[in-house]
C-alpha cells in the first residue's frame, strides 16, 4: 500500500476545516444579525426581479458594486454612495450581487441618487449623451427608435439635442430601471426590536 | 441555540465537520510521528530512471523518452483530447478577452449587438479560461504525468476518453446558455447550473480513473508533483459541489459561499496542479533532483492549511463578519510562508543549472511560470493587508494580479507542459523548435506589458477612489492609458495563442515519410 492516503486525509480534513469557518460559522453568526434588523431593502416586486435578471445577463456586475465601505477604507460616503452597507441590506437578494470591480460607481443607493427614471433611459440607450466621459456600454438594442415631431407613444423620450428623435423603452427596460429604483439602501439601519415600538 | 429544530440541524453539522477536521488533523499527526511524512532524500529521484540523473531529457525520440514510451503513451488519445481542445478554448477565450479589453477603451465597439454586449463577453471570457482552458489543460498535463510518477498506466481509458467529451459538451452548452440568459449570476460560477452538473460527471470520470491508477502503484514513495495532484482532485470536487448548492445560499452568506469558490478555485485547483507540474518537470529538464525535498513538504502542507481559509480577502471592507475577513488577511500573510520554501526550491534549482534554458524551451516556460508564481503570491499577499487592499479593491490593479497569477503562472506552465508532453505522445519532435521559442516570447513580452501597465493605472485608480475631494470621473480618466496598453499586451498574448496552435496542430499531422513507407 502506497502513502497516498495521507494526502488524501490531510485533503479531506483541511477542506472540512475550511468548510466549518468559511460556510457554517458565518452563516450561523449572519443569521443571527439578521434577526434583529429591518432591512433597508424592501422585497423586489416580479418587474424588480425581473429587471434584476437583466442586470445579471447583461454583466452590470462585472463593473458596478453594490457594496459601500467604511470612510475608513476609501472615499465611498464622499462621493454620494450611502452609508457603509449590512448583512440586513441584502436578505432579498438571490444570487447575491455584491460586485468587486468599480470601473463604474457603486449602484447600493442609486434609486434615491438617481431618480429620473428618463435620465435612466437615455442613459442605458448611449451613456455619452449624458456622461461624456463615459466608457459604459450602451444598450441599444433595449430601445426602438422614433421619428416623429410629437411624441410617439406614452413613455417615449425625446433624445436631448434632437428636435424630432425619440427612443421608446421596451419592457425590458423599464423593468431594468424598476429595479434600479428599488435600491435604496442608503436608509439608516433599525433593529427589528426598536422599529416595533 | 436550542429553540428551532433547524438550528439544531446545524449544530449538529457545526459539531460534524469540526470533528473531521480535527480527525484529519490527528491522523496527519500520527502519520508525521511513525515517520511516514517524512521522506527519504532519495524520493527525490524517483522520477528519474536508470542512469537518468545528470542528464536532461529533451529529445522525445532519444533512448532515454523509450523508457517511458508505454506509460506515456498509456492514454493517448483522451490525453491528447483534452490538450488540443483546451487549446482552442485558449484561442477563442482570449479572443472574447480582447474584445472585452478593447470594449474598454472603446464603448461602442461592436455595442449595438445585444450577443457583444460587454457583459455577454466578459463572463464568457472568465469562464471559457476557467473551464475550458485552465482545467482541462490542467487535467491533461496531470493524467499525462500521474503513470510516469506511479509507475501504471492509466486505468479505464474510454472512461477518461468519454469525461473529455463530456466535459467539452459541458462548457460549449454553458457558454451559449450565458449568451441566451441561462446565467446562474455569480462570478467564476457563471454557468447554468444543469450544465454544471455535466462538468462534475465528467470531472468525476476524470477522477475516479486517476485515483484508480494511484491505488495501484507499488511505489514506496509518491513524488510531490502527487501530493498536490491527489489533494486537487479531492478539493476541487467539494468546493463545486458546495458553492453550486443555491438552495444553501442567499443574501451575504452566498456572497461568502460565492468568494470562498472563487479563491478556492485558484488556490486549491488551479495552484496546486500548476506546482504539480513545475515539481515534476523542472528536476526533469534540468536532469538533477529538486533542491531540497525536504522543504518541498512545507511547501504542500504549507499550502494546505493556509490557502483554504483565505477566501474572504476577496470582500475585506464589505458586509461580512470582522472576524472572517481578518481571519483571511492573517492566513493570506501565513501564505508567505510555503511561497518563499516554493520558490527558494525551484529557483535554486534552476539557478544551478541555467544553462539548460539555452537548450530547452520548455524549461524557460516552465522557469518563467514559477518566477510569477512568487512574484504574483507575494502581491497577493501585499494586497491582502487591509491598508493596501483599501486601495487596490475594486480596481484593474486585481485583474492585473489575476492575469500575472493565472497567465504567467499557470497558463506558462500549461505551455511547458503540453509541449513537453506532445512529442512524447505522439512520438515525433516538433518540426519547427523555433516556432515554440517565439511563442515563449511573445507570451512573455504580453503578459509583462498587462500587469505591469494595467497594475499600475489601477494603483492609480485605488487612489483616487480613496480621495475623498477627488471624483469618480477622475479615476475613469486615469486609468484610460492603461487600458489602450493592455489591449497592446493582450493582442501579444492573443498572437502567441495563434502561434500555439498552429505548434500543435503540425506535430499531430503525420510526417510525409512515414505514411509513404
Ligand atoms: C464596462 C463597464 C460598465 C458596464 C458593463 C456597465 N456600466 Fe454602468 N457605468 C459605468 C461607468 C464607467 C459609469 C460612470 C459614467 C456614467 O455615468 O456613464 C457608469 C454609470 C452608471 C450609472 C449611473 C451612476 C451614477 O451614479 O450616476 C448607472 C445607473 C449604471 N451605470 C447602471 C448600469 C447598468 C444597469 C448596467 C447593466 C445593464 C451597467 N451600468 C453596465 C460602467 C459600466
Ligand atoms: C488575449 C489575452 C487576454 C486579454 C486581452 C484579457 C482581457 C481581460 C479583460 C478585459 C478582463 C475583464 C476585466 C474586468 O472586467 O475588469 C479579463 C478578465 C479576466 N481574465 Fe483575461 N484576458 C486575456 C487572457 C486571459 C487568460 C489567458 C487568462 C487565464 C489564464 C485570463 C484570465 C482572466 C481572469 C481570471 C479574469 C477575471 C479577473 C477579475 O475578475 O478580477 N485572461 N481579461
Ligand atoms: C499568497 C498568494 C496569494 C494571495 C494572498 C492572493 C491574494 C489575492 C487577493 C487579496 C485578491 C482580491 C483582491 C481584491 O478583490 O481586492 C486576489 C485576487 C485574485 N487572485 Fe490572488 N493571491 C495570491 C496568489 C494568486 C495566484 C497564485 C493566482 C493564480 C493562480 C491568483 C489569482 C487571482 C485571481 C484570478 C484573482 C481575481 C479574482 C476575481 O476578482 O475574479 N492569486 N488575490
Amino acid at each position: 500500500m502506497n502513502k497516498a492516503y495521507i494526502f488524501v486525509l490531510g485533503g479531506t480534513s483541511t477542506i472540512t476545516l475550511s468548510i466549518f469557518l468559511f460556510i457554517l460559522v458565518p452563516r450561523l453568526q449572519v443569521s443571527e444579525i439578521n434577526k434583529d434588523a429591518v432591512s433597508a431593502q424592501s422585497p423586489y416586486t416580479e418587474n424588480e426581479l425581473k429587471g434584476r435578471k437583466t442586470y445579471i445577463d447583461n454583466g452590470c456586475l462585472y463593473c458596478h458594486s453594490q457594496q459601500v465601505r467604511d470612510p475608513v477604507a476609501g472615499a465611498d460616503k464622499a462621493f454620494g454612495w450611502g452609508r457603509a452597507s449590512l448583512p440586513s441590506d441584502y436578505i432579498y437578494d438571490k444570487p447575491h450581487l455584491l460586485g468587486t470591480m468599480r470601473t463604474g460607481p457603486d449602484l447600493s443607493n442609486i434609486g434615491s441618487r438617481q431618480p429620473s427614471r428618463d435620465w435612466h433611459h437615455l442613459h442605458f440607450y448611449n451613456p455619452r449623451l449624458l456622461v461624456s466621459w463615459s466608457i459604459m456600454p450602451g444598450f441599444p438594442f433595449f430601445y426602438e427608435v422614433a421619428t416623429s415631431s410629437e411624441s410617439p407613444k406614452p413613455g417615449a423620450i425625446r433624445i436631448p439635442g434632437k428636435t424630432d428623435q425619440w427612443i421608446i423603452p421596451s419592457e425590458e427596460a423599464e423593468n431594468l430601471v424598476s429595479y434600479l429604483m428599488s435600491l435604496k439602501r442608503d436608509r439608516d439601519p433599525v433593529k427589528a426590536s426598536e422599529a416595533t415600538k | 441555540m436550542s429553540k428551532g429544530g433547524t438550528v439544531d440541524a446545524k449544530v449538529v453539522f457545526l459539531i460534524l465537520t469540526f470533528s473531521i477536521s480535527v480527525l484529519g488533523m490527528l491522523a496527519f499527526v500520527v502519520a508525521l510521528i511513525q515517520k511516514q511524512v517524512l521522506v527519504p532524500a532519495s524520493a527525490a529521484k524517483s522520477i528519474f530512471g536508470k542512469n537518468e540523473v545528470g542528464h536532461s531529457e529533451l529529445d522525445a525520440k532519444s533512448r532515454m523518452s523509450d523508457q517511458w514510451k508505454t506509460l506515456d503513451q498509456s492514454a493517448k488519445i483522451p490525453i491528447l483530447l483534452f490538450m488540443v481542445s483546451s487549446v482552442l478554448w485558449l484561442v477563442l477565450g482570449s479572443i472574447f478577452g480582447l474584445l472585452v479589453s478593447f470594449k474598454f477603451h472603446a464603448p461602442e465597439f461592436l455595442g449595438s449587438e445585444a450577443l457583444l454586449t460587454f457583459g455577454k463577453l466578459r463572463p464568457l471570457h472568465l469562464n471559457i479560461i476557467a473551464y475550458g482552458w485552465l482545467s482541462p489543460a490542467a487535467l491533461g498535463v496531470a493524467m499525462w504525468l500521474v503513470p510516469r510518477m506511479t509507475k501504471v498506466p492509466l486505468q479505464n481509458v474510454k472512461t477518461l476518453f468519454a469525461a473529455g467529451v463530456i466535459w467539452n459538451i459541458g462548457v460549449i452548452l454553458g457558454c451559449v446558455g450565458l449568451l441566451f440568459g441561462l446565467n446562474d449570476g455569480l462570478e467564476w460560477l457563471e454557468f447554468w447550473w444543469p450544465f454544471k452538473i455535466l462538468l462534475a460527471l465528467a470531472g468525476a470520470m476524470v477522477a475516479i480513473p486517476l485515483f484508480r491508477t494511484i491505488y495501484l502503484s507499488k511505489e514506496e514513495h509518491l513524488y510531490v508533483s502527487m501530493w498536490y495532484i491527489i489533494a486537487a482532485l479531492i478539493w476541487f470536487p467539494v468546493l463545486f459541489i458546495i458553492a453550486n448548492s443555491h438552495f444553501l445560499h442567499s443574501g451575504v452568506e452566498q456572497a461568502i459561499a460565492n468568494w470562498w469558490f472563487a479563491h478556492n478555485v485558484l488556490g486549491l485547483w488551479v495552484t496546486p496542479l500548476g506546482l504539480g507540474i513545475v515539481y515534476y518537470l523542472l528536476p526533469k529538464i534540468i536532469g538533477h533532483p529538486i533542491a531540497s525535498y525536504q522543504l518541498s513538504l512545507f511547501g504542500f502542507w504549507g499550502l494546505a492549511l493556509f490557502y483554504s481559509q483565505v477566501g474572504m480577502h476577496h470582500l475585506l471592507g464589505g458586509p461580512i463578519p470582522t472576524w472572517l475577513g481578518n481571519l483571511s488577511v492573517v492566513m493570506s500573510v501565513g501564505m508567505a510562508i510555503p511561497v518563499i520554501t516554493t520558490a527558494i526550491n525551484h529557483h535554486v534549482s534552476a539557478y544551478r543549472h541555467f544553462h539548460v534554458l539555452n537548450e530547452s524551451v520548455v524549461l524557460r516556460f516552465i522557469v518563467f511560470g514559477a518566477m510569477s508564481y512568487t512574484v504574483s503570491s507575494l502581491q497577493g499577499s501585499l494586497h491582502s493587508l487591509r491598508t493596501f487592499n483599501y486601495t487596490t479593491h475594486f480596481t484593474h490593479w486585481t485583474v492585473s494580479h489575476a492575469h500575472l497569477g493565472l497567465y504567467g503562472f499557470t497558463t506558462m506552465v500549461l505551455f511547458g507542459g503540453i509541449y513537453y508532453a506532445l512529442p512524447r505522445l505522439v512520438g515525433r519532435n516538433f518540426k519547427h523548435p523555433r516556432l515554440l521559442n517565439l511563442h515563449f516570447w511573445v507570451a512573455a513580452t504580453g503578459i509583462i506589458i498587462y500587469a505591469v501597465g494595467l497594475g499600475y493605472g489601477g494603483w492609480l485608480q485605488g487612489k483616487e477612489l480613496q480621495n475623498v475631494n477627488g471624483s469618480f470621473e477622475q479615476s475613469v480618466r486615469l486609468t484610460m492609458p492603461y487600458l489602450v496598453v493592455r489591449s497592446f499586451g493582450g493582442t501579444l498574448m492573443l498572437l502567441s495563442h495563434c502561434l500555439m496552435l498552429y505548434n500543435v496542430f503540425s506535430i499531430l499531422r503525420p510526417e510525409k515519410e512515414a505514411v509513404i513507407k
